[in-house]
């Protein structure tokens, strides 16, 4: 495993430097003060580092750092839903229930391996408890759309994000002891998806996929992005129990799904009426605005590799 | 005025500032929004929304080390000063200004108090509707003491403060705070005007700071 994470770690390295590379030659050339897209297109890049480097460091951790990376994750990625919505001075308790038992629980469920209850426990449990608890408090005013704002909060935060470190648990037959290189191939495709329709959209965009919606996302930078990010899940499919068509057609489902979640976040955004969900990574906005895509695609390749895959 | 001769701060105080700081910002991720002025060491009045005990912390987690050492937030005496632990927490850890609203001696006097700290140079914190506002209305009616102050001590700057989301952080008589994004948004200063009458200066006041609310269709 130590040899195709070198590689994968090389790799990355090669990309960011060639991405700085451009971006620099691109803004030394550009007339100034640069434009927005410039500027916005370096503060990316930068971030990019940053979180390249947090999830090598997390990898290094194996499925320690796995767990609680995506437990912060999910902790970032919550607080912002739950500050877009609205909440009542009685939605107190079930909001610190979310926070301090759901998110605690849900990744405990994860480190223990225990799949019966990983997979009920937000969609039938809390789905029916937090209700309950919301009832009990006898405030009825907007009562439904609060609930479903909560529900809607853990099963997109906390219950989607949980499938990343899950595919630890899962058990490949002569994959043993390599399950880290699944969640690499799919940050790694997911991720490059993003990138890549974001490049193709940039260079070729021209014809709106949804401008009610999103007013960035184009056809050309969805069949661009899909395809080539399609070609790389083929490329990348040296580090996972996957052939190498088997990992492209793996690739364009997940990042299908992953172009689906940025659609509907957007759609969240807009109707709360905001441009993005935060401002915890400095040019792409908040931890959702960076893990939409992550969220859909996660638990459809989590059930494509179990079913598919594991005895 | 001696209990209120202002040092800088004891070890104490420093370290309950920056670790309740640094708690905030973990909590919260609180950003300040400068909107018509700027960080400074100048002498200020901090003028601010009041919905929540957690407000000045949120507030003064925007300030820098040094504005936060001469910088002190005004409390309620009655609530405050009840107890010893509670007069500890107010004075000693968090160097907080009491003053009674139900004052009945001449040196209880809540501005003669207030001018002794700004007459020291320091800044202060003031929630000038004088009460946490559990209502549905956004801001509710101002106080005098804010009037009081600016035209006794016309130098000092005034900025408004509208802090987001505190409300739903930390609502009235809950201890556990639910981690929720907040900002806090600085407005442009307020000056009262020559001859300004206490009514229409404070009116103006109130209405400079609810105009920061970033989302006011969703303060609710």
């Amino acid at each position: 495993m130590r040899h195709e994470i070198s590689i994968l770690i090389i790799g990355l390295l090669a990309v960011l430097t060639t991405a700085s590379v451009v971006a620099t030659i691109l803004s030394a050339r550009a007339p100034k003060p640069l434009s927005s897209t410039l500027v916005n297109l370096t503060q990316r890049i930068n971030a990019w580092w940053v979180m390249v480097a947090l999830m090598t460091v997390a990898f290094f951790f194996g499925r320690y750092g796995m767990t609680i990376l995506f437990a912060l994750i999910s902790f970032a990625a919550l607080r912002e839903f739950v500050t877009l919505t609205h909440t009542r001075r009685s939605d107190h308790w079930v909001l610190l229930g979310m926070f301090g038992i759901i998110i605690p629980f849900q990744y405990w469920l994860v480190w223990t391996a225990w799949y019966g209850l990983f997979v009920i426990f937000i969609p039938v449990y809390c789905f029916l408890l937090m209700p309950a608890i919301t009832a009990l408090h006898g405030d009825t005013e907007r009562f439904l759309e609060r609930i479903a704002a909560q529900q809607w909060a853990v099963m997109i935060s906390v219950y989607c994000v949980s499938h990343v470190p899950a595919l630890l648990t899962l058990e490949v037959p002569g994959f043993e002891g390599r399950t880290l290189l699944l969640i690499a191939f799919l940050i790694i495709v997911v991720q490059g998806s993003d990138v890549l329709q974001y490049i193709f959209g940039k260079l070729f965009g021209k014809h709106r996929f949804s401008p009610n919606v999103s007013p960035s996302k184009t056809w050309e930078g969805l069949i661009g992005g899909l395809v080539s990010a399609s070609l790389l899940g083929a490329l990348l499919s040296f580090v996972t129990p996957f052939s190498p068509l088997q990992a492209a057609a793996v690739a364009f489902v997940a990042c299908s799904m992953g172009f689906l979640g940025g659609l509907v976040a957007s759609a969240i955004k807009r109707d709360q009426g905001v441009k993005d969900w935060g401002h915890l990574i400095e040019g792409h906005g908040g931890m959702m605005d960076r893990t939409d895509s992550l969220v859909f695609a996660a638990p459809v390749f989590f059930h494509i590799v179990r079913y598919f895959w594991t005895v | 005025m001696n209990r209120l001769s202002l040092k800088t701060f004891t070890l104490l105080q420093t370290v309950t500032s920056v670790g309740l700081s640094a708690l905030a910002r973990m909590v919260t991720g609180v950003r300040p929004i400068w909107n018509g002025s700027l960080p400074s060491d100048r002498q200020r009045i901090y003028f601010a929304n009041h919905t929540s005990h957690g407000d000045f912390i949120l507030l003064s987690a925007c300030l820098s080390e040094s504005e936060r050492a001469i910088t002190h937030a005004v409390a309620a005496g009655e609530y405050w000063g009840k107890s010893r632990l509670r007069r500890f927490i107010a004075q000693d850890m968090l160097s907080s200004v009491l003053i009674n609203r139900q004052w009945t001696r001449p040196e209880e006097n809540p501005i003669e108090i207030m001018l002794s700290v700004l007459d020291q140079g320091h800044s202060l914190i003031l929630f000038p509707e004088g009460t946490r506002n559990m209502t549905e209305e956004p801001l509710l009616a101002f106080r005098s003491g804010l009037y009081n102050l600016s035209t006794a001590r016309p130098q000092v700057e005034l900025i408004p403060c509208w802090i987001e989301n505190m409300s739903r952080v930390l609502p009235k008589g809950q201890f556990l705070p639910v981690p929720l994004l907040c900002r806090v948004v600085f407005g442009a200063p307020v000056a009262i005007g020559p001859g300004e009458e206490r009514r229409a200066f404070l009116e103006r006041a109130h209405a400079a700071l609810l105009a920061l609310n970033p989302r006011p269709e969703r303060d609710d």
